[in-house]
């Protein structure tokens, strides 16, 4: 690099000048458009799929679609127990996340692993992890059905596959976010007497709170697209455990334009949720730059 | 720079292997491999068939008919659909999608129930509050023959079972699994299916009145890139091996065997 650049202006190799692609190799230019190529490629990659929801059948047939009670139960249905899920995975995921983030003991490592385990675990496999554990016939699944509460089969049990499927995505974020306040705040807190769960609620969660919504718009974006665990735990029953990707899938055979509406519907949903946890996260670092 | 390169050497291969393995799985119609699209509740006896089958090796995709009808309505081309009823394969040959479809094989509904817990004895039990049941969605054939069932029931009866209904899964392996691990109390299979669980499931026959016929369609795919290797496949399961794989698998046979070429 350094010896083409202390070459003289003058010289150059009568052929090249002739042909400017070889020129723009040997000088090094080729590089900035292969980025552009690469990009473009997945661009058009990543994005087709998209479209072809959109684009396979007229936008009348999609709004059509729409107007299946089937379709409009598992879009309810997906939006209540999402909800659940993420409530869950706030109430018990804050703490956590705090503990993960302020504290350091042995075996931290190893905990953080584990729990953000469930982000890369195939959704196949959690829903027969799930079976297994608390299927009526899992290994703490008997002790629960003694209790009388079903969870295989049941709504609750959608709740419990995407609470899985979905948790990291918050402790993540949760975490991260509780580790980049600045410790002289907490610090300061605790020094004019405020006691640590005080100091939690008025301090951590605000200034950690864009960062953690940005993890909840993720968790939640996985909470709406899980399939496999619900499919494999919960079964599909309209109305009950049949959230919006099972209702695809069930579509698929029978009638593609109501396969496509809901998808349509969830293509805008989960680009919303991805937007949100941009802005938030942007919003995030742009609170902690000010701060310092 | 030592990073840059291991990690290149390393994309080479890795490119490299997975181009030969696409390759080595499709890429030319001399009747390596015969690639067949089957129901589900096919499994155990196309599986057997296919470890005889010398013509080629025969690759499967098992999953609902529903399912494969799709993919091949959007274009996919596997060389055979095999269907869990004639009415999918009639429907593809009407739009000219595959070949003539013949009828290959029939099959029982029978009540399906965990073989070491028995809550459900008699389909009458199906009614009962607390029960658990997983049947059939309604595009895929076993939850259409489930229907039929049901819609032969008086009315009170249909409805206080269809109350306990508590999944609709998309193929036979989804009712199977659930019952298998107590998720539900019984479900609707096909005899087959019980019998491919090897003692974990219990059949409870149907009485005649309600018994659907159930009869298996195969047509090999129009545009099938492994012609001969998929009309050796289809010959070989209404008259060869195919035959005795279904038998031993517990199929009926159809009672008229139409040959048509």
């Amino acid at each position: 690099m350094t010896a083409s650049r202390g070459r003289p202006h003058g010289y150059r190799d009568r052929r090249e000048r002739r042909r400017p692609l070889a020129r723009a190799v040997k000088r090094g230019r080729w590089f900035a458009p292969a980025l552009v190529v690469a990009l473009a490629l997945a661009l058009a990659f990543l994005t087709l799929p998209v479209v072809a929801i959109f684009v396979r059948t007229s936008p009348g047939n999609l709004i059509g679609a729409l107007d299946d009670p089937g379709v409009l139960d598992a879009l309810w249905l997906s939006l209540r127990t999402t909800l659940l899920a993420l409530a869950i995975i706030v109430l018990v995921g804050t703490p956590a996340a705090y503990l993960l983030a302020t504290r350091t003991f042995r075996g931290h490592a190893l905990v953080v692993t584990l729990v953000e385990l469930p982000l890369v675990l195939p959704p196949a496999v959690a829903g027969v992890g799930l079976l297994a554990a608390l299927g009526p016939a899992g290994i703490v699944g008997g002790y629960i059905a003694d209790t009388g509460v079903r969870l295989a089969l049941e709504t609750a049990g959608v709740v419990v596959a995407l609470t899985f499927v979905a948790a990291p995505f918050f402790i993540r974020g949760a975490q991260t976010a509780f580790a980049a306040v600045d410790r002289s705040w907490l610090e300061a807190s605790r020094t004019l007497g405020a006691s640590e769960a005080r100091t939690f609620a008025r301090i951590a969660i605000p200034a950690a709170a864009p960062g953690m919504l940005a993890g909840l718009a993720l968790a939640w974006g996985r909470a709406v697209g899980e399939f496999g665990a619900t499919l494999i735990f919960a079964g599909s029953f309209r109305g009950r455990t049949q959230t919006a990707p099972l209702a695809i899938y069930e579509r698929l055979g029978t009638d593609f334009d109501a396969a496509l509406a809901l998808s349509a519907v969830l293509v805008v949903v989960s680009g919303t949720l991805l937007l949100s946890a941009k802005l938030l996260g942007g919003q995030g670092t742009e609170t902690l730059r000010a701060a310092r | 720079m030592r990073g840059c390169l291991l990690l290149a050497l390393l994309l080479t291969i890795i490119l490299a292997l997975g181009i030969a393995g696409c390759g080595s799985s499709g890429d030319d119609g001399d009747g390596d491999d015969v690639l067949v699209s089957a129901a589900t509740s096919l499994k155990s006896a196309f599986t057997s068939y296919g470890d005889q089958f010398d013509d080629a090796e025969a690759r499967f995709s098992f999953a609902g008919s529903d399912e494969l009808a799709a993919q091949i309505r959007s274009g996919a081309k596997p060389d055979v659909f095999a269907a869990a009823n004639t009415k999918l394969p009639d429907e593809l040959f009407a739009k000219g999608l595959v070949e003539r479809p013949q009828t290959f094989a029939t099959n029982r509904l029978v009540l399906a129930v965990p073989a070491d817990e028995a809550k459900v004895e008699a389909i009458e039990d199906l009614t009962k509050p607390g029960v658990t049941i997983a049947i059939g969605s309604e595009g895929v054939p076993i939850g259409a023959y489930t229907r039929k069932v049901l819609d032969r029931l008086g009315a009170a009866e249909r409805k206080a079972i269809l109350a306990n209904v508590r999944s609709e899964e998309p193929d036979v392996g989804g009712i199977a699994a659930k019952l298998g691990q107590g998720a539900a109390d019984a479900g609707f299979l096909y005899v087959t299916d019980v019998a491919a669980t090897n003692g974990r499931l219990k059949a409870i026959e149907l009485d005649a009145a309600l018994q659907p016929e159930v009869s298996y369609g195969v047509a090999i795919v129009k545009g099938a890139s492994h012609r001969k290797a998929a009309q050796a496949f289809v010959a070989g399961l209404l008259d060869g091996a195919g035959v005795a794989a279904l038998k031993q698998a517990g199929f009926g046979l159809p009672r008229i065997p139409i040959r048509e070429r």
